[in-house]
């Protein structure tokens, strides 16, 4: 099972540095939300362009992290395992959980 | 978006929850009785003489977290439950949640156990745990030959219409459960042609009525879905996704959740959200469980048995 998250983790990151063209890996830049109880804490997140997020699912419950446009995809996040994405571009970007729809949030990015 | 149920009702219709419950339709009302009341058993007798088969629901087969950490063994207890119905029920239809996690080797061990029903066959919905991977491929692969788009199909039996649904794939930010258009398209074509008093049976993954929006618990467009099947004197709905018994009778369509073989959820609005619900080890295996349906020809209703693994002290 452990194994099994770690791949979950690795996936969800590889994912990420193949979407984002920019990394930024500082602590300064980093923010969580956090997947707990079937929402997205914080609802809505408003970070500097080139903020690195990270989503950690603290459900029993696998979710996924899904833009609203379906550009910016999570893998299947099971139990404790993390999403990471950048966020360079400004702009609103509403987002869902695409297996238990009624799940969103937003992140909003600012120059 | 308008709730279906009211407070009391809800109240009323979870009061069932767990404790074993037959209920019939007489004339479009429903009528329950307790398990152990003198009409199950009256009703059981005629069900020895008719056309039966059995639900069972979210096996999610890979869970291990605290609510269950052996779902493979209460999957395994509810079979051993309907092999105890006795009756030779023609055939069994799983609603959904197969697997926790869409794995091979999770469909595996639901596969492995559900033959040991010695039932001939199984049909198959996926619910959203059982598409988690390659937009449903693999599902569809194993459980949806002949099927239509993401895995629909209807069949007939007994002199009953049959009609499998998928609510799971493609669905929306800030929605519900989803049919689409391709879906209900093909769900008109399929009961075009069918007499009135053609005995429908319907069954999907997420409730086809709003049970409860703010967990989920819906279908944003049942209600075309609904309007296909008005016309029709016997229509019942067989749903599973919520984890637990509900039922509600609008016009002459009878809707029915059936409990799963894997954890307990909450009753809607009593906990911050939906998910798995850790009760003491001792009432575990009375609140899961599985179901029979029986439609007995001429007499028009089905009647839906729930079967808790351990009956409540």
């Amino acid at each position: 099972m452990i194994g099994m998250k770690r791949i979950g983790a690795l996936a969800a990151i590889f994912a990420v540095t193949a979407l984002a063209t920019r990394y930024t890996a500082s602590a300064e830049d980093a923010t969580q939300v956090s997947i707990d109880n079937f929402s997205f804490t914080p609802a809505t997140l408003t970070v500097k362009a080139g903020t690195k997020v990270t989503w950690t699912n603290r459900d029993d419950i696998p979710h996924t992290v899904v833009t609203a446009d379906k550009k910016l995809k999570s893998t299947v996040l099971d139990t404790d395992d993390t999403f990471v994405a950048v966020f360079d571009q400004p702009g609103t970007y509403t987002y869902f959980c695409s297996i238990h729809p009624h799940m969103t949030g937003t992140v909003v990015v600012v120059p | 978006m308008t709730r279906d149920i009211d407070r009391r009702g809800l109240l009323k219709c979870m009061a069932w929850a767990g404790t074993g419950v037959l209920w019939t339709l007489s004339g479009g009302v429903p009528r329950s009785f307790a398990l152990d009341g003198a009409m199950a058993k009256d009703a059981r007798l005629a069900a020895d003489t008719g056309f039966s088969f059995i639900q069972i629901s979210d096996s999610h087969i890979g869970f291990d977290k605290a609510a269950n950490t052996d779902v493979t063994a209460t999957l395994r207890a509810g079979i051993e439950k309907i092999r105890g119905f006795g009756g030779s029920p023609a055939f069994m239809i799983h609603t959904g949640d197969i697997s926790h996690l869409s794995k091979p080797s999770q469909f595996d061990t639901a596969d492995q156990v559900i033959r040991e029903a010695a039932i001939p066959h199984t049909y198959f919905v996926p619910g959203e745990h059982d598409v988690l991977v390659d937009d449903g491929e693999m599902y569809r692969e194993r459980y949806g030959k002949g099927t239509k788009g993401a895995g629909w199909y209807s069949f007939d039996q007994g002199g009953v219409h049959f009609v499998g649904l998928v609510n799971v794939v493609n669905l929306r930010a800030g929605g519900l459960g989803f049919l689409g258009d391709e879906q209900l398209e093909w769900l008109e074509d399929d009961l075009e042609g069918k007499t009135a008093s053609t005995p429908i049976v319907v069954f999907a993954h997420i409730p086809l009525w709003t049970v409860y929006p703010e967990w989920g618990w819906g279908t944003d467009d049942s209600a075309r879905a609904l309007s296909y099947l008005k016309r029709f004197g016997s229509v019942t709905v067989l749903n599973g996704h919520i984890h637990q018994v509900m039922q509600k009778v609008e016009g002459n369509i009878a809707f029915h959740t059936a409990m799963s073989t894997a954890f307990p959820q909450p009753k809607p609005g009593t906990a911050p959200s939906p998910g798995p619900m850790v009760v003491p080890a001792d009432r575990l295996r009375t609140l899961l469980g599985v179901a029979q349906v029986r439609y007995v020809q001429g007499q028009g209703p089905l009647a839906v048995v729930d079967a808790p693994l351990v009956s409540a002290a």
